[in-house]
């Protein structure tokens, strides 16, 4: 297999991250209730790490809740069903802004999963969406609000982010097939 | 960590990861049925033939919401209604129920082996409901995901199952899913009811209920099952009752947390008197809330069992 190609290093991770946490307290002001969701797996970590950092800058505590997609996904009939992981979604979503936290955009499925599986919670005042990586090739008309860097890939490509919280390093690469 | 089997027919031929898959997909789907829309879409599109050929309501209720919950259309057949009563056999019966393109069957039967048989002839997944002496793979399902639920582990815990052992379903099912997950199994009972062949299934057999129980972290209570016997394998109910039910006697020898389960339905006053039934030790009602979310688990294991095995990214 060729060496993978080095996207994001721990500092440019962590610079990414605090922009896009600068990005959405600038598009929200402070007094609108926005709460992050992370999306299990990969976006748990990072709605963890920006409610911290938004928790500095509005200098309040921000909630962040985890959500799995698994039950709504359209492939479940065409593949080995997922592994089912906890959703925490430990507020209410009616009325708040919820930015929904995603590690990769890729053909924006999970996310259209996430927005049907959100609804199940209540009727959000409006849904945002920040992720780390937009690589492109979207299948659906979603677009990402915040994102920390666009990165042209291959179909074939896979992109992986490697975080602190799940051992090794914070870095992403892009894998080239093998 | 994954799932490929199409069908769940027994639980003899499980993996204990299979099972643990099971187990840990049914946590989130009982997290489903605690919030206010307790129905994902899953199923979305699929049809369920509920075929109950044997009389049940509990399982079948339970299949029922589960299915409803995951958003999939179903059909119930029972064995009054159906066509069965009038000659018609297991397999032309299935074949019919295919020909309206159903995508899963679940069966409860009195034939030991009818669900094995239903997924070699049709291409529909089959869900195993029960089947004669058999097996009954979603209550050893949810038996043992409650026991983990409670005890936070199921290796190293003693399981004592207590009562009609020959003719249980449950029982033999249950004893392949805890001796898989490395719970040490005691099965007591009358002596005609609790064979010595039982050993081989890796557990232990004893026909003494004060030793069966003294030591046990759960006790699992099963009901005698009149309709099973050909005749009558012990004098009587009463003497059954004084002989092997659970009793305050016999509780005060325990160990104080011990978790007592019963499949139900309970006989009160034959396996288990009324009191300890109703007490804080017995979980008879939270298995009857897991068993929703292990069927759920079960259904949305079985579908992503049926496809091109296209492992996802």
């Amino acid at each position: 297999m060729p060496d993978p190609t080095l996207i994001l290093n721990a500092p440019t991770l962590q610079r990414a991250l605090t922009r896009i946490a600068h990005e959405i307290a600038e598009r929200n002001e402070a007094g609108s209730e926005v709460v992050l969701v992370g999306i299990q797996r990969g976006g748990v970590p990072l709605a963890e790490r920006l409610g911290a950092l938004l928790t500095e800058i509005w200098g309040r505590a921000v909630a962040t809740g985890r959500l799995d997609v698994s039950m709504h996904r359209d492939d479940l009939d065409r593949r080995v069903a997922p592994q089912v992981q906890p959703t925490v979604i430990p507020f209410d979503v009616t009325g708040k802004t919820v930015v929904l936290v995603d590690d990769v955009l890729f053909s924006g499925r999970t996310v259209r999963a996430a927005m049907d599986a959100l609804n199940d919670f209540g009727r959000p005042r409006r849904i945002q969406l920040a992720v780390l990586i937009d690589r492109g090739h979207r299948e659906l008309p979603i677009k990402a609000d915040f994102v920390g860097k666009n990165v042209p890939t291959a179909r074939a490509e896979s992109v992986r982010v490697r975080l602190a919280e799940t051992g090794g390093a914070d870095e992403v690469v892009l894998e080239k097939p093998v | 960590m994954s799932w490929n089997r199409k069908h769940l027919l027994d639980i003899e031929s499980l993996t204990a990861a299979e099972i643990t898959t099971v187990l840990d997909t049914a946590l989130a789907f009982k997290a489903v049925g605690e919030r206010a829309i307790k129905k994902v879409p899953a199923l979305r599109g699929k049809t369920v033939v509920n075929l109950f050929i044997e009389p049940s309501t509990r399982t079948r209720t339970s299949f029922e919401l589960s299915e409803q919950r995951l958003s999939a259309d179903i059909i119930n057949f029972t064995a009054e209604a159906s066509s069965l009563r009038k000659g018609e056999t297991l397999k032309d019966t299935a074949r019919n129920l295919e020909a309206l393109n159903i995508d899963f069957i679940v069966i409860r039967h009195s034939a030991s082996g009818a669900p094995h048989f239903l997924a070699r002839v049709l291409n529909a997944s089959v869900i195993n409901a029960g089947d004669g002496a058999h097996e009954h793979p979603t209550q050893a399902l949810l038996d043992t995901f409650t026991i983990r639920e409670k005890k936070g582990r199921l290796a190293g815990l003693k399981v004592t199952i207590l009562g009609d052992i020959l003719y249980s379903r449950v029982a033999r099912s249950d004893i392949w899913a805890l001796t898989k997950l490395g719970a040490q199994v005691t099965v007591c009972g009358p002596s005609t009811l609790v064979p010595r062949v039982f050993e081989q299934m890796g557990c232990r057999v004893t026909h003494n209920v004060e030793e069966a129980i003294c030591e046990a972290d759960v006790i699992n209570l099963l009901r005698i099952q009149h309709e099973r016997q050909r005749k009558s394998m012990f004098p009587g109910l009463n003497e059954y009752s004084s002989l092997f039910g659970l009793n305050k006697e016999r509780l005060a020898l325990t160990k104080p947390d011990v978790m007592i389960m019963h499949p139900g339905p309970i006989n009160r006053g034959v396996e288990i008197d009324s009191e300890i039934a109703d007490s804080g030790r017995s979980v008879i009602l939270e298995q009857v809330t897991n068993g929703l979310a292990v069927r759920m688990a079960v259904l949305f294991l079985v579908n992503g069992g049926k496809g091109p095995q296209e492992v996802a990214p």
